[in-house]
């Protein structure tokens, strides 16, 4: 196996090398990590606090009767760990992490900087309102800046990620339906087969029932299907619509299926998690949306930190403007003015989600980075979301098999149908933990066979995104010549291939002391 | 454009390599009359890191923060000291930057610290099992009691009147949404125990707080005991997770489903958000949580490992039958959570409790010597309500003025309710006695 000149390289099979044990666990730099719970012990402490006085007790007996026998660490056994840790993670500041409809890109420190002043970080949601007008001026200037670049004429700010934000869509399409006095027998969402799987969940939350569109061989919404499904429109509460969408294609008919949809009697809710591949090139405002959710961690960059948290800002038509839920701001003489109750400027709204005002940490980061690019910079953004994503499109089509004819939006779509038998998508991804990258999004959307999305986002560059698909080339071949080794990769990522079968029938979610070994002989 | 590593010479040669023309060949499946051609006027072009920062010092610097006054401001989110390497540790790029683990071979960094988080939070509650956390207390509460309504197949739940307003709000407008009957008992500031009185054979749960939004700790073993007769769950909420290091758990009281905010550890205040919801619950109830769970396993050589699992209940799986829509969590706030936990250790939780008990205590004895204050909460941890002899909000905007932020009214919770003389104050371990003078002081000025 010899080197290449682009491209990392690579080691297919496992080497009798990588097979050595070592006693502390150790490859080279990487080594097992116990749990906390085998390392601390509950005597240790990493914190010094003053001694408690102990003669005051106002809790009227209500006290705890066993300790938890949590374990402490000190201070650097504790910082130790985290490292150690933290070594087994894959991360963006590691490398390509071209997860399709997830958007991983550049986090850049300017955004964590701005979100760790003190004036941000140290503030509380009920102090008094005059001591926090730079918060709420910041919350409306990020709050300008989305309906701006949505041409949408308001957003509620609250949702705490996406999926909160499609629950705030949903409910403010409820509550315009209440006040038709039409809720109960608008009970029909239409969902495209290529939605996200939160949009037909979300509409469950929300007491409505899921019918779902099919997908044309063209990767879009079938507009034969979705006539079809109008025939009867005394029913329809709207339509929850993903675009760019989950194939990575613009819906072609966008403006048509809000006039169907508008025309029925029914709102149009799109999911605006792939808002990247469009910013300053397209207003959603424009294309008949009542409702869209705009992941702030996706298109405005703020950190996934492994899961969350995110933010879910929801932009509305003037048709649903009025039920926003509270609080929201608002800026009259004396200044930015915080509305946290149904009544008076929110006689209308739907309620509240949350308590409190939503995601100030990530409120910050957004506008940081959106102010860092400006609105040329965010147009640019989408240029070259979608340049990268048809240029991977491009480079890998000769070796894998693109899902659909043309050009795509931010993420380029394959199926499995190039590779032999026997061998997954899931085998592909894997041996591209080896090749030092993050997979693609697997079996994901369903209409696609084997479905392998790859979203490349706008920070990676040509040499990156080059290096990238010559592995991926190497892979493909591979995998279309019946590689076997490629079933038990990875070979050299921290572990094996896990057992998620085991995890889910007996699963195993907390730790527990092993038992004492003359009892557990008895 | 600091962020966008493509040179104009890249762009041309990768449009070659595609056989595409220009960048806009792409939006050709865009309608024509909604494609922005020219540039986005009213919002400015990029700036330099120098000028982004001033810009965002200049708003920062407008608030008020909570470490430069007197600051006794509680009710749902509290002032707590956090280590240094708390934020050291979430900072690293590896867990920063890093996505959703859903390959678990390279993602252990973070489904070990979610395994430990988990055990914690299971521990702190006096639960079975707790997940890999929700985005705050408030939506936690509200996908407790849909939860409830699941498990027990019944569509009526029963909110205290000590719960958090915003909890009972965002939990009314979820089960609403849903065609979940609501029954929300009056404000009181000690009346968990009324929960018992209301529950009958379609109640799906009853919701009670301990401390509750008034800072009244009560023992909940009663309630549990009655829902239980009924065939109905306890749904136990907490705001203040460093009460668990001293007042009796929700677990040892009965709960089916323990939910709070974990803010308290290892988060700053950040205005609100973003917080960390923990959710916790009996091993029975295990397969209708929502939200994310890690478990332990093996890899392919036998080693421990640990993965996201038991997704069947989840939206990627499920869709239209999911337990839940939610598709994230608090990941990083829950790192934070873990990492401050471990630091502290169990004495070490059960330590800065007291602290925060005792400093809850002397403000109260403080407040008390006021004229014409009355402290209202007859059990508390570190939080209580007091009556002034005046206008609530007149009193805070006064102690504002004199740089004194001295707690939450209680009608701006709860406007409603006659309690336009209520204040709802905290003290934690960063309360000093010179706090305590100068609110005592500064409160006599005023009233």
């Amino acid at each position: 196996m010899g080197m290449q000149s682009i491209g990392r390289p690579t080691t297919p099979f496992a080497s009798e090398a990588s097979n050595v044990e070592t006693i502390s666990g150790s490859k080279g730099l990487m080594q097992r990590e116990d749990l906390i719970f085998e390392i601390g012990s509950p005597e240790k402490t990493g914190v010094d606090l003053p001694a408690p006085k102990g003669t005051r007790n106002r809790l009227g007996g209500v006290t705890r009767k066993q300790s938890s026998g949590l374990p402490g660490l000190s201070e650097p056994e504790a910082v130790r760990h985290y490292m150690r840790l933290s070594q087994k993670n894959y991360a963006i500041d590691l490398g390509l992490f071209p997860l399709g409809s997830c958007t991983m890109k550049h986090n850049p420190r300017l955004n964590e900087k701005a979100a760790r002043m003190p004036g941000f970080a140290d503030i509380h949601p009920l102090q008094p309102q005059r001591t926090v007008q730079g918060a709420l001026e910041l919350i409306d200037e990020l709050a300008t800046w989305l309906k701006t670049l949505t041409g949408m004429p308001a957003v509620a700010m609250s949702p705490k990620a996406g999926a909160h934000g499609e629950l705030c869509g949903m409910l403010a399409i409820r509550q315009a339906l209440i006040a038709r006095g039409e809720a109960e027998t608008r009970k029909r969402v239409l969902v495209p087969a290529s939605a996200h799987g939160t949009n037909p969940a979300t509409a469950i939350q929300c007491g409505f029932i899921v019918d779902e569109i099919k997908a044309n061989e063209r990767g879009r919404v079938d507009m034969d299907d979705l006539r079809s499904k109008l025939e009867t429109t005394d029913d329809i509460a709207g339509i929850m619509l993903t675009n760019p969408n989950t194939c990575g294609l613009f819906e072609t008919d966008i403006k048509e299926i809000a006039d169907l949809i508008h025309d029925a009697g029914g709102y149009f809710y799109c999911d605006g998690a792939n808002f990247n591949a469009i910013v300053g090139r397209v207003r959603p405002g424009d294309l008949g949306v009542d409702a869209m959710h705009i992941n702030l961690h996706k298109t405005f960059s703020t950190p996934h930190g492994g899961g969350g948290p995110g933010s879910g800002p929801t932009v509305l038509s003037d048709a649903l403007a009025p039920y926003a839920p509270v609080p929201f701001v608002v800026k009259d003489d004396d200044g930015f003015r915080l509305v946290e109750e149904s009544e008076g400027d929110a006689s209308e709204a739907f309620g509240r989600m949350v308590a409190f005002h939503g995601q100030m940490g990530m409120f910050v980061r957004a506008l940081t980075y959106m102010l860092s690019h400006g609105a040329d910079g965010l147009k640019q953004v989408a240029e070259d979301a979608v340049l990268n994503a048809n240029y991977i499109q491009a480079r890998l089509k000769s070796v894998m098999t693109p899902a659909f004819d043309g050009y795509c939006m931010h993420e380029a779509l394959f199926s499995d149908a190039f590779t032999a038998d026997g061998i997954e998508t899931i085998d592909i991804a894997k041996a591209m933990l080896d090749e030092g990258y993050h997979p693609m999004t697997m079996y994901f959307p369903l209409v696609v066979h084997g479905a392998m999305l790859i979203e490349p986002t706008e920070t990676e560059s040509k040499q990156e995104l080059d290096r990238f698909c010559e592995s991926l080339t190497r892979i493909a071949e591979r995998a279309a010549a019946g590689d076997e080794t490629l079933k038990a990769a990875p070979y050299l990522a921290p572990m094996k291939r896990l057992d998620e079968t085991q995890a889910a029938r007996k699963p195993v979610l907390k730790w527990t002391a092993p038992e004492p070994e003359a009892v557990a002989a008895e | 454009m600091r962020y966008l590593p493509l040179t104009p010479d890249d762009r041309a040669a990768m449009l070659n390599t595609i056989g595409a023309g220009s960048v806009d060949d792409f939006y050709h499946d865009v309608p024509e009359s909604a494609r922005l051609t020219g540039p986005i006027h009213d919002l400015p072009d990029h700036q330099g890191e120098l000028a982004v920062e001033r810009h965002l010092s200049r708003l920062a610097a407008k608030n008020t923060t909570a470490s430069e006054v007197p600051f006794f401001v509680g009710a749902g989110a509290y002032k707590h000291h956090v280590p240094a390497s708390v934020d050291m540790i979430i900072q690293r790029s590896e867990f920063l930057t890093t996505y959703t683990p859903y390959q678990p071979e390279i993602a252990q960094g973070t489904l070990q610290t979610l395994f430990e988080f988990q055990t914690q939070v299971a521990a702190m509650t006096a639960m079975d099992v707790a997940n890999a956390s929700m985005y705050d207390g408030s939506t936690a509460c509200a996908e407790a009691a849909v939860m409830a309504c699941r498990v027990t197949r019944r569509k009526k739940v029963v909110l205290s009147g000590g719960l958090h307003p915003h909890y009972a709000a965002a939990t009314r407008l979820l089960c609403e949404a849903q065609g979940i009957e609501v029954v929300e008992l009056e404000p009181a500031i000690d009346g968990e125990l009324e929960l018992a009185n209301h529950i009958d054979d379609a109640t799906a749960c009853v919701i009670g707080q301990s401390p509750n939004v008034f800072g009244t700790v009560t023992d909940l073993s009663p309630v549990a005991d009655a829902a239980h007769e009924k065939k109905a769950l306890l749904v136990s909420v907490f705001t203040e997770a460093v009460s668990l290091g001293l007042v009796t758990p929700p677990g040892e009281m009965g709960a089916d489903i323990a939910v709070g905010e974990g803010q308290s550890i290892g988060n700053p205040l950040t205005f609100g958000g973003p917080y960390v919801g923990l959710f916790a619950c009996t091993q029975k109830l295990v397969r209708q949580m929502p939200g994310r769970l890690c478990g332990e396993t093996v890899d392919a050589d036998g080693k421990r490992g640990f993965v996201l699992t038991l997704s069947t209940r989840e939206q990627h799986i499920r869709r239209d039958k999911a337990t839940s829509n939610i598709c994230t969590n608090s990941g990083l706030c829950a790192l934070a959570f873990t990492a401050h936990m471990t630091l502290l250790g169990g004495k070490g939780l059960e330590q800065l409790a007291v602290l925060n008990h005792e400093a809850a205590c002397d403000l109260a004895d403080a407040l008390s010597t006021v004229p014409g204050v009355e402290i209202l909460t007859p059990r508390f941890f570190n939080e209580f309500a007091f009556r002034t002899p005046v206008d609530a909000e007149a009193v805070l905007a006064m102690l504002e003025e004199r740089g004194v932020l001295g707690g939450v009214r209680a009608s701006r919770l709860l406007p409603h309710d006659g309690l336009g003389d209520v204040i709802i104050a905290a003290a934690t371990e960063c309360t000093t006695q010179d706090d305590i003078d100068a609110y005592v002081a500064t409160l006599k000025e005023v009233i």
